[in-house]
């Protein structure tokens, strides 16, 4: 394991947070995009071994969360005329009190369970929980459609950061079928984000977040 | 021959994506879907009795489990495909190349379900029935199925998330216990008894809130009566009758592994408290429901909740379980396919509004009577007898306070189902009803009759090569001596 290991996860929960307080679309698209690019980094550095096979593997969920998802979701947003900034049900300071608490329990949960002897001085764990946490948190006090999708992807970076414990036993077949249903699943949410907006057009997203509800 | 079973479907989707006219299109879908259920009964016939050889290193595999769901999932497709060609061609203001290429996707994910041996792959061809069957859902292309195929999407993915999350909690109960992190099922079972439980515990509560959302267990139904209310019926069918199985199967892969770690103990009270809940909140539910398709949504809420009942009960329940789980697809199967009927010819699903069914569709109407009392468990419909040997398991370990809350729960939803159907179907019809060119024909309704014929016959009697199926199953259930 490498020192700076959990400086990244650090910094994936710091990108939580980000998540958690902003209320511009375009910032909790970036966000989410930059953890996707340091839970490849993770990937990366949390084994020893840098076999071909883990390199390409790397790069492909770099591509597809962090440039290839963003980017679709960008366009969605632009073609669907979502506005810019969106109105939470739980304003930003109550959603960072409440993702600082699910971290806060995370860490005292993840310090009660029997962890592998090589991990239990490590973060991954206790920010993997509060970064499924976060997901929720967003997926459950944002009612715009985007937003929602933006939310899955943080709970999904939470399972992935777990995952990333247990590389030996996710063959190359299986993690990219996880990847490809991902990014599946986010291409027709876009779909039906865009279909949204076409039943009201101009309406901002008050309106997804009518039809979301 | 296990790569067929999944390569069959996924070629007629590609044939059916390809096909060039929305009349043709339709007429494939029995074709694949009888092709599939030989191919599936000629793999069982010469396989060893103790099951298909394994493909992919073992990632593949026919069980006694799998093959009772494999078996199951392909007679109900094709009887449910046989609808189609018919559903289809009254709908001939829609293009149906999306809608056809995906049913067959749904085909091939939930055959993969029924073969995967490693629960990642088990976890993606979840999720890619989800995928495959969200299509289906916005067939109707309105707000309503909008806003229904949005929540399906979400909370189905946020579900299965959960339920991969869980997974890695299984494999990371084995490191944690010093063995070799691994996610292939045969390991999981084979080492059980060196599993981490606090890891195990934690993980069956993630499975079974994750794949539990899509079988539609209480309180993460909620996308249920949304899903069911706006599908077509033909999609209502394949969601009540097959998706759900295949959420079931995942979750019983799962009690398997907690069974041979001899720590199913905690599973099965997890099982009966979330049978009485969601048997519960139908109950309380379906009373106020005056959407037919929507009551159906709840209906399927509480029989879920009977079948993971029945495993938590354990012994000769899980037999029922098995049993019902049939029983239940096959009722479902009738009950769709005629309120599809009626919602086409009235251009509405709510009872008050649709009245007099009897008289405008009398097939329709009738079969959907007949699949009210076969799904409220009135003899001799199947149901009746399925639920009569989880209640008679329940009685036989003495738990009386299981018993009567279970009763209590499926004799409300029966006095609140009664209403709302007897409405539909007695009557006068409305003073104009809109009937959209709709007609009853053999197209229509032989498919429901064949459905309600053999919910039918399985009151009366189980053939004995379903009987050895649904035994075998049951073994692979029961805790290892």
């Amino acid at each position: 394991m490498l020192p700076y290991l959990d400086s990244l996860v650090i910094l994936v929960l710091v990108l939580n947070f980000v998540a958690l307080g902003v209320t511009r679309v375009r910032a909790i698209v970036s966000s989410v995009a930059a953890q996707g690019v340091l839970l490849g980094l993770l990937a990366l550095f949390i084994h020893a071994d840098l076999a071909p096979r883990r390199v390409i593997m790397v790069g492909f969920m770099v591509v597809l969360k962090g440039i290839a998802i963003p980017r679709l979701l960008l366009h969605a947003m632009r073609e669907a005329n979502i506005v810019a900034e969106i109105r939470p049900v739980l304003g930003s300071m109550g959603s960072l009190l409440l993702g600082a608490l699910g971290t806060a329990l995370a860490l005292l949960f993840a310090h009660t369970l029997p962890l592998a002897d090589e991990q239990k001085r490590l973060l991954v764990v206790p920010a993997s929980l509060a970064t499924v946490w976060t997901g929720l948190v967003i997926l459950t006090t944002r009612t715009t459609a985007i937003v929602q999708v933006l939310g899955y992807l943080v709970l999904e970076n939470g399972v992935f950061l777990f995952g990333l414990l247990l590389l030996s036993a996710m063959p190359l077949l299986v993690e990219s079928g996880v990847l490809l249903d991902l990014f599946t699943g986010v291409f027709v949410m876009g779909i039906i984000v865009h279909h949204i907006s076409r039943e009201a057009p101009g309406a901002g997203p008050d309106v997804s977040a009518r039809t979301a509800e | 021959m296990l790569y067929a079973l999944v390569l069959v479907p996924l070629a007629m989707a590609a044939l059916a994506a390809l096909a060039p006219g929305d009349r043709i299109r339709p007429r494939l879908l029995p074709l694949g879907a009888a092709a599939e259920l030989a191919l599936c009964l000629w793999t069982i016939h010469s396989a060893h009795p103790s099951g298909a050889s394994p493909a992919l290193g073992g990632w593949l595999m026919l069980d006694a489990l799998g093959r009772l769901f494999l078996v199951w999932l392909n007679v109900f497709f094709l009887i449910t495909m046989l609808y189609a060609p018919g559903y289809l061609a009254a709908r001939s203001d829609r293009p149906n190349r999306v809608f056809c290429a995906n049913l067959f996707l749904v085909q091939a994910m939930m055959t993969l379900v029924t073969l995967a041996h490693h629960l990642g792959l088990l976890w993606v061809a979840m999720e890619s029935t989800t995928l495959a069957t969200a299509p289906l859902l916005y067939f109707n292309r309105n707000t309503r199925s909008l806003e229904a195929t949005w929540k399906y999407l979400v909370i189905g993915s946020v579900g299965i998330a959960l339920a991969l999350l869980g997974s890695f909690f299984l494999a990371y109960a084995r490191l944690s216990a010093g063995l070799e992190p691994s996610l292939l099922f045969d390991d999981l079972v084979r080492e059980a008894h060196g599993l981490s439980v606090t890891w195990l515990h934690a993980a069956f509560a993630l499975l079974l809130i994750g794949y539990g959302t899509k079988l539609g267990l209480a309180p993460v139904h909620t996308w249920k009566p949304d899903a069911y209310g706006e599908a077509p019926g033909l999609a209502g069918a394949i969601l009540a009758g097959a998706v759900s199985s295949c959420a079931f199967l995942a979750i019983l892969r799962v009690y398997q592994i907690c069974q041979a770690a001899e720590d199913a103990g905690f599973a099965a009270e997890m099982f009966v408290f979330a049978g009485l809940f969601s048997i519960a909140i139908a109950a309380a539910s379906v009373a106020r429901e005056r959407d037919i398709k929507r009551m159906l949504a709840y209906s399927s809420v509480e029989h879920m909740g009977l079948l993971v009942l029945g495993v938590g009960l354990g012994g000769k329940a899980i037999y029922g379980a098995l049993l019902h789980l049939i029983n239940h697809g096959l009722a479902k199967g009738v009950l769709f396919l005629s309120a599809g009927n009626i919602h086409r010819a009235y251009g509405s699903k709510q009872a008050g509004a649709v009245t007099g069914a009897m008289r405008v569709l009398p097939g329709s109407a009738a079969l959907f009577l007949a699949g009210f009392f076969a799904i409220a468990g009135s003899p001799p419909f199947g149901p009746f007898t399925s639920e009569l040997v989880i209640a008679g398991e329940a009685a036989h370990q003495g738990r009386m306070i299981v018993l009567l809350l279970a009763i209590l729960g499926v004799a409300v939803v029966f006095v609140g189902m009664s209403f709302t159907v007897l409405t539909v179907v007695q009557g006068e019809p409305p003073c104009a009803p809109d009937r959209s060119h709709f007609r009853e024909h053999a197209a229509v309704l032989a498919p429901a009759a064949i459905f309600l014929a053999l919910v039918l016959g399985l009151g009366l009697v189980i053939p004995d090569p379903v009987d050895r199926l649904l035994v075998d199953a049951a073994r692979a259930l029961e805790p290892s001596r």
